[in-house]
């Protein structure tokens, strides 16, 4: 519940902090509902659309309505996917609006006192700590080979969480030994000619529970010609913390990173992972008011690139790539289409592999509805989103689905495991793909 | 506030989870696409089939509830904001497409079916439905026919009124009445079918409608002419179409359209042309080649300093793509965007098009124009701030000369999207008093206690405004 004092209070920080310009920005056309997934998949609820909250966010600045339950539960039901972007004729930048009204509500907010403790464990506790992170992931494998898991598994004790939070126990991968996980590479020379200098943000969840991921990724760049540096002191990207209303805590870890990257001074900073880097992009955004970073933040973002869009530039799609026959697809990663741009890049390198057929998928471009932790906090919505992404891949007769995401990845194992197709389709990230094609 | 029993009796039409008067349910109908009309409904209403939307018409005359139906809330005439309060009706569960007819080449809908939806299913049938609003991906076929909408095709294909066969309405009194049908020729009474296109939900609430459609045309070819004078260009329009070619697409862009084109889409436009038009032709591939051909011609007689042809689907996709942007660039330049849609006949376009140019010296004001120079429909787009109440002033002042010069051409006040609040003040301009008094007949007597989309198309004052706040 939401107090009346809690409300003013919200109230007064939407009038002051909220970008009225942005807000005014919005000129209602329209144009994004076909394009947002919680619009479509609630049956046309105009709440649970972009242009509807971009409507109550300036009713509430306004003195329209009070900021109630129902209206935190439109901002909570949005995947934050930002697909209503590319689209908006006006160009309104809806990522920083949502970013900011949930930044309002939440610091404004008492939350009770397990929501409380989680929240501080993941976001203060966890994941700024990649120390804390390998020790999980190392727990995890424990749980994962020592049997642990079978016996859980058999013993129904899933049943008492979400559908979806059980069939996830199920999709994760099978983690990393301890020891391989504190045993990272910091610095990478070439194979090849040396073509670029370029630094690799290895992300929390990508260096640790998809650490084989994280090496693909770097022995690509190796055969595209790049020596690799790995900062030492590099932190969580943020963006967790940032769609969460945790925006101070996502300031001092981007300072963080800024300080880590910009002593390598490379050609490009890189990375692997769609909803990483859209946060990594938007730093020069965040940190715009601070005038002893806004410059480094800003020469931070334009260096970074994803895997993708550097492997095309270096021309990696014209090497020898080949896999056995089967047809593949591609789900764009939401962040890595409508904020970093890139979406023809992954296309051209999954064109280029012989002996597999390449079929675009209806709704590529829409969201998986994975989208950060909103798949375990509003499982049903989610999995409707799923449900119809799902008879897409079926359409496609693809063998392989290929994102670009961790989130993304792990939501389509999940919709290949309740379509039960585990049999039949297997899902993968783009450069897990690729290392195959080329060895 | 709705009268506690009309409360439970809509509770008792449609269900619970279908009505809807909170806050936050509530505000977000308040509202449509047109710039600073915002008024608050009373309740949200989404019934499940044309008996419950009978009963709820029954409801709201014993109470003289207002009544506003809306699609997707696209409109740019401020159709759908409840200014009166009242329940806005949703066709959300109203959604399906009811049957293709490949015979008698109809297709039958209800009304909340998306356009989009409408044209991808006839097309997957080698069939066609012509009308292509700007907002089709998501508008509403019943909210295209309530605004009678038009599109980029209209100078060859017309618009949705010449596509809607019959319809099924419930009228004030809740009675359900059919119109017209599955036939060429149908001349039994009067031809309601056409009243209720276009009257903006004020005479009943459409649950069905039968459309027209036609076979696919077989090819397709684009291209592009610049020009260094607006009335080359307009001549060249004029000229086509003496030669008897009719083209599916004949658009205009002004050169403030086109440099903010190009500063946005960056496809390579020459900004120091002073008009650009993108002319399409469709139908069996010799009549289009033979068209396109004569039409660049045509362009080049009339001084076009450049007449390119499209190579691919690809650069036709990227010309049409320069158009479609025009809107896009424009309404980035500024906070507010005002869209209006004066037309004339097409002999008057570089007239109309000079004496915008001059209307908005005059004011002082950002107006570029684009549109669809084949049909006289043009889009005088005025970029300005609603904060700023003085330049906002100076606005209407403009749109209202605007509207005065295009009906001493012989033109309209609205080509395609219609009256509702935001013009009715105009609409005597066009009509003059006998003329409104003649509609508003009709309208006294299918609805007696106004309760059907109430404030829409007859101005209750005579102050003409173009942006009110509310």
């Amino acid at each position: 519940m939401t107090t009346i004092q809690e409300q003013h209070k919200i109230q007064k920080e939407f009038q002051s902090r909220m970008d009225q310009n942005e807000l005014l920005n919005c000129m209602r056309c329209g144009f994004c509902l076909p394009t947002c997934p919680t619009y479509i998949e609630s049956g046309y609820q105009e709440s649970h659309s972009p242009r509807g909250r971009i409507a109550l966010m300036k009713a509430v600045v306004d003195g329209l309505i009070e900021p109630d339950e129902d209206f935190e539960k439109s901002l909570n039901m949005c995947l934050g996917c930002r697909a209503c972007e590319p689209v908006c004729p006006s160009g309104v930048n809806y990522g920083h609006l949502l970013e900011e009204a949930r930044d309002i509500v939440h610091q404004n907010k008492k939350h009770s006192l397990p929501v409380k403790a989680v929240r501080s464990t993941v976001f203060e506790g966890l994941f700024p700590h990649q120390n804390r992170m390998r020790t999980l992931t190392g727990l995890l494998g424990v749980y994962q080979r020592s049997g642990m898991q079978k016996v859980i598994q058999k013993s129904g004790l899933l049943k008492f969480l979400p559908d979806s939070f059980a069939t996830m126990e199920r999709v994760l991968p099978e983690v990393p030994s301890l020891k391989e996980l504190k045993n990272r590479p910091y610095h990478l020379e070439p194979i090849g000619v040396r073509k670029k200098k370029v630094s690799f943000f290895t992300g929390c969840l990508m260096d640790t529970m998809f650490m084989k991921t994280n090496d693909a990724t770097m022995k690509l760049l190796q055969l595209a010609g790049c020596e690799i540096v790995i900062p030492k002191t590099q932190a969580c990207c943020g963006a967790l913390h940032g769609h969460s209303g945790e925006k101070n805590k996502a300031k001092e870890l981007a300072k963080q990173n800024i300080a880590a990257f910009e002593e390598i001074e490379a050609d490009y900073i890189i990375t692997n992972a769609g909803g990483c880097g859209a946060f990594l992009i938007d730093y020069d955004h965040l940190l715009k008011d601070d005038p002893q970073w806004a410059e480094r933040a800003k020469s931070f973002s334009n260096k970074l690139k994803d895997i993708s869009s550097v492997l095309v530039e270096l021309e990696f799609h014209k090497k020898d790539l080949s896999l056995p026959a089967q047809v593949i697809t591609y789900q764009d990663s939401c962040h890595l289409r409508n904020v970093m741009k890139t979406a023809s890049e992954p296309r051209t390198l999954l064109q280029s592999i012989d002996g597999a057929t390449y079929m675009e998928m209806k709704n590529a471009d829409s969201c998986c509805g994975s989208a950060g932790i909103y798949n375990i906090v509003e499982s049903e919505m989610s999995m409707k989103i799923l449900d119809s992404k799902m008879k897409n891949v079926k359409d496609t007769q693809a063998k392989t689905i290929v994102t670009a995401n961790p989130g993304c990845l792990l939501q389509m194992k999940l919709g290949i495991e309740r379509e039960g197709l585990s049999e039949q389709i297997r899902a993968v990230h783009i450069v897990d793909l690729l290392l195959e094609s080329i060895e | 506030m709705i009268d506690t029993k009309a409360k439970q009796q809509f509770i008792k039409i449609v269900g619970p989870e279908n009505y809807d008067d909170s806050k936050t349910g509530r505000l977000v109908y308040s509202y449509d696409a047109t710039p600073q009309f915002q008024s608050m409904p009373d309740a949200v209403i989404s019934p499940r089939n044309k008996e419950e939307i009978s009963e709820i018409v029954k409801v709201c005359n014993e109470y003289k509830i207002p009544i506003v139906p809306r699609g997707s809330g696209t409109n740019l005439c401020a159709g759908t904001c409840p200014t009166e309060g009242g329940v806005v009706l949703l066709f959300k569960h109203l959604n399906r497409i009811l049957e293709i007819d490949e015979e008698n080449l109809t297709i039958t809908v209800q009304p909340g079916v998306i356009t989009q939806e409408v044209t991808t299913a006839v097309e997957a049938k080698g069939l066609f439905y012509p009308p292509d609003p700007g907002s089709m991906k998501i508008s509403t076929i019943g909210g295209n026919i309530n605004e009678n909408s038009g599109g980029l095709r209209g100078l060859k294909y017309g618009v949705t009124r010449d596509y809607v066969m019959g319809l099924e309405a419930v009228l004030a009194n809740g009675e359900i009445i059919k119109t017209g049908g599955k036939l060429a020729k149908d001349v039994a009474g009067y031809d309601l079918t056409r009243l209720f296109v276009g009257s903006e939900g004020t005479l009943g609430i459409i649950t069905e409608a039968t459309l027209k459609l036609i076979p696919m045309p077989e090819t397709k070819e684009t291209i592009l002419a610049l020009y260094q004078d607006l009335e080359s260009a307009a001549k060249s329009v004029s000229k086509i179409i003496a030669s008897k070619i009719i083209p599916i697409t004949l658009e205009f862009l002004d050169q403030p359209t086109l440099e903010a084109v190009e500063a946005f889409a960056k496809i390579g436009l020459p900004t120091d042309a002073k008009a650009v038009l993108l002319i399409e032709q469709d139908g069996p591939a010799e009549i289009v080649k033979r068209d396109i051909a004569r039409i660049k011609e045509i362009c080049k007689e009339e001084n076009a300093v450049s007449v390119k042809s499209a190579e691919s689907e690809e650069e036709a996709e990227a010309l049409r793509t320069a158009r479609r942007a025009a809107l896009s660039a424009l309404a980035r330049l500024k906070p507010t965007t005002i869209l209006e849609d004066a037309t004339v006949p097409r002999s008057e376009i570089a007239n109309m098009v000079n004496a915008i140019g001059e209307i908005a010296k005059k004011y002082d004001l950002n107006i570029c124009t684009f549109g669809h120079a084949g049909d006289g429909n043009l889009h005088p787009t005025c970029l300005t701030d609603v904060r700023d109440r003085e330049e906002i002033e100076r606005v209407e002042k403009a749109f209202e000369e605007i509207f005065k010069k295009a009906i001493e051409l012989g033109g309209t006040i609205t080509g395609e999207h219609g009256v509702g609040v935001m013009k009715a003040p105009y609409l005597e301009m066009k009509l003059g008093a006998a003329g409104i008094a003649a509609m508003q007949a009709i309208k006294t007597g299918l609805d007696p206690n106004n309760i059907m989309n109430p404030g829409k198309m007859f101005a209750k004052d005579s102050r003409k405004r173009v942006v009110v706040s509310k």
